[in-house]
């Protein structure tokens, strides 16, 4: 291979019915790579000729892989590891959406592959050079790598998702499985059915905090989030007190959103909080403790009961 | 079974960080460290499956220079037995750390390696799984639930949709999330006790491993400041800056 030549291979994860929100944005992310020969897309799934098609229409996409099999069902690391790594040998660049699907799944196969991994990236400067948050992202840092094979995950909220373009369908190409190792199982999964956007997409997030005192009270925010059409999402406090589930807490070790509106009611604004939502485009505090640190990076701060506030601000949106 | 938990020393999650002005990293002199708080939550997890007669030992190891120690103290006082400090000058980057680990857990069989899924420092969230790649075994990573159950064990996992459960075969890698466990604070006596608890001091070198690194940290830069907000008096004027100012709504 040509030593300057860059070749990209994105992990696609979907649902075996869509590929998701993130993924469309690491895409995004893998453009600025400028792959010398357009981006070539990892499915590993069961049944999930829909999401190759979808893929097959994207920008700048030149080939799908597709590896179909009930193996790939409920994908885990240790086998989907093996197959992205005896793919990715043929690659410069490796990448994946730093979801837990792809933060669970890329460092294993960096280590398969004995190459280091460059977590959360935000940006690309050139195939060596990124740039990615770290100390909760209070800093950044513009990191160069040597490895032979560089895998990147890549945080979405920092990119915009990868568009449908006319033209020639990419090409499918079906690959064989890795055989299981056989070190794991998947039992069960636990997801949070919802008619509301999902947190990465959304273009309105709703959060709460302690603030909001019970799960019953948690209403408020859901009721909010939906006249504004948006997701809803919550501080650490308030999974801990289990007002939500894990999955809608916002923050630097679980979702990091950046949507164009983002109200936190009842949030004080902890570090690891703001780690997760800081980039968002406008962000709205409601905190009857003036000295709260949201108030800090909010654009619009009222100080009140929220108690008031909420329903007032529910019925005038 | 023996479990053995790697913990890595890191400034406190509460200090706000200071970008140093020649951009060569964070200003970490005088600043107040700690144990990474997914770090403590993996050696509070190993603490009661000994509590549990799971585990007969439980062995916390870290990498660094001899400052880490302080964390190790901490560890045994929480109730791990032995100790481990792998000294090294600089951190090394996590490929270098699940080398050593590796070679650590080579010496000895552990049924059970506990690890934080990521530290609040780098914030990268991969020693556990490249740790489980380079050792061929299972993984659990983000894990907010764990039972042992003989040579298997029940991890339930936080993951982005909500909770997934694997079933792994022992010895597996385990990674931290923050709801396995609220971790303990060490009592006076025990604290007492640590001191006379094993340490053991080791190098790279010791363990047949060269500590190498394939990334080079460039520049460390304090991110754009957002722009100052104001404060609104009334629902009124918030939903008005909302609509005509911020046009968002």
């Amino acid at each position: 291979m040509d030593v300057n030549q860059v070749s990209v291979l994105v992990v696609a994860e979907h649902d075996n019915s869509s590929v998701s929100v993130d993924t469309l944005r690491a895409l995004k992310a893998a453009l600025d790579l400028k792959a010398t020969d357009g981006i070539s897309v990892l499915v590993a799934g069961h049944q999930c000729h829909s999401v190759v098609e979808q893929i097959q229409r994207l920008e700048g996409i030149k080939q799908v892989l597709v590896a179909d099999d009930e193996l790939y069902q409920h994908p885990l690391a240790e086998s989907l590891s093996l197959l992205i790594a005896r793919e990715g040998k043929a690659f410069t660049h490796l990448i994946a959406a730093a979801t837990t699907f792809g933060k669970n799944v890329m460092p294993r196969v960096a280590a398969l592959l004995d190459v280091g991994q460059l977590s959360d990236i935000v940006a690309i400067e050139s195939p060596d050079v990124v740039v990615r948050p770290v100390y909760a992202g209070n800093a950044l840092a513009r990191v160069r790598s040597d490895d032979s094979v560089k895998v990147m995950t890549v945080r979405s909220s920092a990119f915009d998702a990868l568009q449908v373009a006319s033209g020639e369908l990419a090409e499918e190409h079906t690959i064989t499985i890795e055989p299981d190792p056989g070190l794991a199982e998947f039992v069960n999964v636990q997801k949070t059915e919802s008619a509301r956007p999902e947190l990465p997409a959304a273009r309105v997030v709703v959060s709460g905090g302690r603030g909001l005192g019970s799960k019953e009270s948690f209403a408020l925010v859901e009721q909010l989030a939906d006249k504004l059409g948006g997701a809803i999402g919550a501080s650490r406090a308030a999974v801990d007190a289990g007002f939500v589930s894990n999955d809608l807490q916002v923050g630097q070790t679980g979702k990091i959103v950046a949507p164009e509106l983002y109200i936190a009611v009842g949030i004080s604004g902890a570090i690891q909080h703001l780690a997760g939502m800081k980039d968002s485009k406008v962000i709205v505090a409601i905190n009857s403790d003036p000295d709260a640190p949201i108030f800090q990076v909010a654009d619009y701060g009222l100080v009140g009961d929220l108690f008031e506030i909420m329903p007032a601000l529910i019925e005038s949106v | 079974m023996k479990v053995l938990v790697a913990i890595k020393r890191v400034i406190d999650p509460y200090v706000k960080i200071r970008v140093k002005s020649d951009g060569s990293g964070v200003e970490t002199n005088n600043v107040k460290m700690a144990m990474n708080p997914f770090c403590e939550i993996a050696v509070e997890e190993a603490v009661r499956l000994k509590e549990a007669g799971i585990a007969d030992e439980v062995t916390v190891v870290s990498i660094g220079d001899s400052s880490c120690q302080e964390q190790l103290r901490a560890a045994l006082a929480l109730g791990a037995d032995r100790a481990l400090h792998i000294d090294v000058a600089q951190a090394p980057q996590p490929l270098t750390v699940a080398k050593l680990l590796q070679a650590v857990m080579s010496q000895e069989s552990h049924g059970l390696v506990l690890l934080g899924k990521q530290s609040i420092d780098t914030d990268n969230n991969q020693v556990a799984q490249m740790l489980s790649a380079l050792t061929g075994l299972a993984l659990g990573t983000f894990a907010s639930q764990v039972k042992v159950e003989g040579d298997t064990a029940l991890v339930t996992r936080e993951v982005d949709g909500g909770l997934e459960t694997v079933k792994l075969s022992l010895p597996a890698i385990i990674s931290t999330d923050l709801r396995l466990n609220e971790p303990r604070y060490a009592s006076l006596p025990n604290i007492m006790k640590a001191k006379r608890k094993p340490l053991e001091v080791m190098t790279a070198d010791d363990l047949g491993i060269t500590v190498s690194s394939s990334q080079q940290v460039l520049e460390v830069m304090t991110p754009p400041a957002r722009q100052a907000g104001i404060m609104v008096d009334s629902v009124a004027e918030l939903v008005d800056k909302l609509k005509n100012e911020a046009k968002v709504l």
